[in-house]
């Protein structure tokens, strides 16, 4: 099932709904989103784009492997949880850095916390991107 | 029962693996070192100090790493490693060159540190732990010539038998907390009178004469000792005589302060001590193979053991048990060893065959002679000083009579099987032709049963030093009061103990002299009586049945009916749940609704109704998806755009998935008619019964402390205005993590799934 204006029309789509899933990651401490949810926006990008011109081009367009990506976010996750041992706190406490702040303003927000959030992000966009692409490959 | 040719057949079978060879001899030194370095624990521990030391394990759960030495664990570990060096001295010589021989020196090394752990631990948790180490390793050993059928049968068999007893420890254990509030064993040994009110008393107890008596291997649970003698010698002479199988009776004799003294401790542990006993001694007599016979020995020693232990009031009766706990660990692995010597000598263990061995094997001989008349109970040996204590103990006990019986039968029978396995393959002219011509054994094999058969004539010369050393601080731990042991003599006097000695030697010499016939005639008895062990394959077997039943009707490979299964569990709980707290008519106003929430409550009905009318998968997918999307608007207007967003991506994504599953299924097939009446009646009540909770949960005022917590923290103390943001990634990461960890496993799994079903289509291609 090929269509040109599908193919066309994805092709501005999956751009908006990448960066708009990059988006929802970042502001979502202190705005609905988060790496749940831009997770989820950031694997419809690439359903899109596998409905639209197949998982060929969906695999290549995203280079790593889906199941590589879930592992890596799981492991990134980890690793902002143990961070905060080296602090000496309990795990998955959240380690902050204000770079820049100053009396008014906290400057700009660096922590452990949005790692973690990373980490969520690439888990449930791998995980849904191996099945979709197992269950699409089956055909 | 088992033929007795040699082990070395079996094992020899492989190519040897020579890993580890070298260093087979460790074990040994180590042992030896651990039994040097207790030692000097006796003169303080005899003075009546107990030795305390621990370090916290798990502190939130008051389990303590620690580790308790008074009479009763020190003699344990004294016999523990002791033994153990002679044994695994043995076992390096009697497994050299044969299959993996540096696994099993391993293997009897982690046990000894396990049983170790066991007797000294100070926490009943700690002691709960190296218990199944002790059962994990000992089925390690047990099935150690796994390539062997009977072996793997008979290690599972322990396993199962010894492991559910543990299991029913574990519970004993928690409910004696649940009582005294202490898992240490300092309080739970001073809490005795709390335990013994406690209506949770028989509970108790009976959970922990399970663990016990499986461990211990009392009759009816006996069947998998004697299987057990599948391992190599030194696994029986190590495991199967004088440590583990102790192991329940070392916790009825450390638990003896807690828990004795009650009618049903004095009457189950004497009938099942006393059956075991006599039972395990007529056994003795009809076996053939050498090892089988010490196996029934020691079920005998066994019970006797527990059998002793029934009555906290006599101290005769405990100062019986601490002397023969000693001496019956000493002839036992003595004669295991022995048995070991003659097979790895001669390649046979037949009683039938061997005969007049003293001449090829003159030290072997001399040291199962030794051990033999300590087994038999003659003076001056250690065994006849244990049997007068005995004796003496049994006219204590309140059920004396019944005691003394099973004793003196027991005893007579012992006497006779001592007299089989000990002096006839020796003495007289060879009954058969031995595989191997019999060869004495070298030094490794030999130190062991003499070291051990000569220190039971020494302490039977000289009873004071055993009695110092290790029997009276043991007795002082067994009642929990010192200086109640009774003296141990060679020579006390013409009493009813010397005559219910010169008994039992008449009789015991009467059984042997007739055996040969006894055994026949046991035999064609034992033929007809019904067989534990085959009782026991039965058991497995219905458990098999019932799983595969279960299995067949629950797991039918519908989703359907899996769905369905579900539900009507569900419903099933929710209702016992609604009757049993019988709500009382909830008073509900009607809310003034906008015109928006009508139409989402019409939205959401219409994609039910086109869900349930519907023939067409993909149609039905789309009246779901309708659904879902009128919940993601009943969360926007409510307040939860994170909610709201998340559910809206799910329901898109889910369509997604779904449609490119459905695109590979055939339509739906209408279900019959009764069916569908179930299905509606099942969705009806589950709607019903959420509906009805969820008033009622409306109905009672909302507790908002925690809202109202992460209201007023979340800014300070993790920066973030985005509550439900904040919660998931701060205050409740690590759950988060575990739930990502969740959705990768569920994709990989998911992908595994659809990968394998089309690997065949895939070969049929090619």
């Amino acid at each position: 099932m090929k269509s040109v204006i599908v193919e066309s029309g994805a092709r501005f789509l999956v751009a908006l709904l990448l960066v708009f899933s990059v988006y929802m990651l970042l502001r979502g401490h202190n705005l609905p989103g988060g790496g749940f949810i831009g997770g989820l926006v950031g694997a419809m990008g690439f359903v899109i784009q596998t409905i639209a011109c197949g998982t060929e081009s969906a695999r290549k367009a995203l280079r790593a492997d889906p199941s590589n990506i879930a592992m890596a976010g799981l492991g990134i996750a980890l690793l902002a949880g143990l961070f905060a041992a080296l602090f000496g706190d309990a795990l998955f406490t959240g380690q902050w850095l204000f770079i820049g702040a100053t009396e008014e303003s906290k400057g700009l927000p660096l922590s452990s916390v949005l790692v973690f959030d990373i980490g969520v992000y690439l888990v449930v966009m791998g995980a849904i991107l191996t099945l979709v692409f197992a269950l699409e490959e089956e055909a | 029962m088992g033929s007795a040719t040699g082990e070395a057949a079996a094992h020899g079978a492989k190519p040897a693996n020579r890993r580890g060879q070298g260093l087979t001899w460790v074990p040994a030194a180590l042992a030896a070192a651990i039994f040097a370095a207790l030692w000097p624990a006796i003169p303080t521990v005899a003075a009546g100090e107990v030795l305390r030391w621990g370090v916290a394990w798990v502190p939130s759960l008051g389990v303590n790493f620690s580790v308790l030495l008074d009479g009763l664990s020190l003699t344990f570990a004294l016999l523990i490693s002791g033994i153990g060096a002679l044994v695994m001295l043995f076992a390096a010589k009697y497994m050299e060159g044969k299959y993996h021989s540096g696994r099993f020196a391993l293997y009897l090394f982690l046990f000894m540190l396990a049983m170790l752990g066991l007797v000294l631990a100070d926490n009943l948790l700690t002691l709960f732990v190296f218990w199944e180490l002790t059962s994990i390793t000992s089925y390690l050993l047990i099935g150690f010539g796994h390539a062997d059928a009977k072996s793997r049968r008979s290690a599972l068999q322990a396993l199962l038998v010894t492991g559910m007893g543990g299991l029913a420890l574990l519970a004993g254990f928690i409910l004696i907390y649940t009582v005294v509030g202490s898992f240490d064993l300092a309080v739970v040994l001073a809490s005795g009178d709390v335990l013994r009110d406690s209506p949770l008393y028989l509970p108790i107890l009976i959970l922990v004469l399970a663990g016990a008596f499986t461990k211990s291997a009392q009759f009816p649970l006996h069947f998998w000792l004697p299987n057990a003698m599948a391992a190599p010698t030194p696994v029986s002479a190590y495991l199967h005589s004088a440590t583990m199988v102790k192991a329940g009776v070392f916790l009825l004799a450390r638990l003896h302060p807690a828990l004795a003294g009650t009618d049903v401790w004095l009457w189950s542990l004497t009938l099942f001590g006393g059956v075991t006993a006599v039972f395990a001694s007529v056994m003795a007599l009809r076996q053939t193979d050498l090892k089988q016979a010490l196996a029934y020995t020691t079920l005998m020693a066994l019970g006797t053991l527990v059998l002793f232990l029934a009555d906290g009031t006599s101290a005769y009766a405990i100062t019986g048990f601490m002397a023969f706990l000693v001496t019956h660990s000493l002839y036992k692995a003595a004669l295991f060893l022995v048995v070991g010597t003659v097979d790895h000598g001669t390649g046979t263990r037949d009683a039938r065959i061997l005969g007049g061995l003293a001449r090829a094997m003159p030290v072997t001989a001399f040291a199962a002679a030794l051990a033999g008349l300590s087994m038999a109970g003659l003076p001056p040996f250690v065994g006849f000083i244990a049997k007068e204590v005995l004796y003496k103990g049994a006219g204590e006990l309140p059920l004396g009579t019944i005691v003394t019986g099973f004793a003196l039968a027991s005893n007579a029978l012992m006497f006779a099987v001592a007299g089989i396995v000990c002096l006839r393959p020796f003495w007289g002219r060879p009954r058969g032709e031995t595989p191997v011509p019999p060869h004495e054994g070298p030094w490794q094999l030999l130190a062991g049963p003499i070291i051990l058969s000569v220190l039971g004539l020494a302490l039977g010369l000289m009873p004071w030093l055993k009695q110092q050393a290790l029997v009276s601080p043991g007795v002082d731990a067994v009642l929990g009061r010192g200086g109640e042991a009774r003296d141990l003599k060679l020579w006390a006097g013409v009493n009813l103990a010397l005559v219910l000695s010169l008994a039992t030697f008449a009789l015991g010499l009467m059984l042997y002299a007739f055996h040969v016939v006894l055994r026949d005639g046991l035999n064609r008895l034992g033929a007809r009586l019904p067989s534990l062990d085959a009782g026991w394959d039965r058991f497995l077997d219905g458990l098999k049945a019932l799983a595969a039943w279960q299995t067949r009707i629950l797991q039918s490979g519908r989703l359907v009916n899996y769905m369905a299964v579900t539900f009507a569990t569900l419903l099933a709980g929710l209702g016992a749940a609604l009757i049993a707290t019988a709500p009382g008519p909830i008073m509900l106003e009607m809310p003034y609704l906008l015109v928006k929430e009508w139409g989402i409550a019409l939205l959401v009905l219409a994609g039910t109704g086109v869900v349930v009318s519907t023939n067409s998968r993909i149609t039905a997918l789309a009246g779901l998806g309708v659904v879902g999307v009128g919940v993601a608007l009943i969360f926007v207007t409510y307040g939860a755009p994170d909610v709201a967003i998340t559910q809206l991506l799910v329901e898109v994504l889910v369509v997604v998935l779904v449609a490119l599953a459905i695109l590979k299924l055939p339509s739906l097939e209408p279900e019959t008619g009764r069916r569908r009446w179930f299905d509606a009646a099942l969705a009806l009540g589950i709607g019903g019964a959420v509906t009805v909770i969820m008033l009622m949960v409306l109905d009672v005022p909302l507790d908002r402390r925690l809202s109202e917590y992460f209201e007023v923290t979340s800014w300070p103390e993790a920066f973030g205005r985005n509550i439900v943001n904040v919660i998931l990634v701060d205050f409740r990461a690590l759950d988060t993590f575990g739930e990502i960890a969740v959705v990768a496993v569920a994709g990989i799994a998911a992908f595994a799934l659809l990968k394998t079903k089309i690997a065949p289509a895939k070969e049929d291609a090619r």
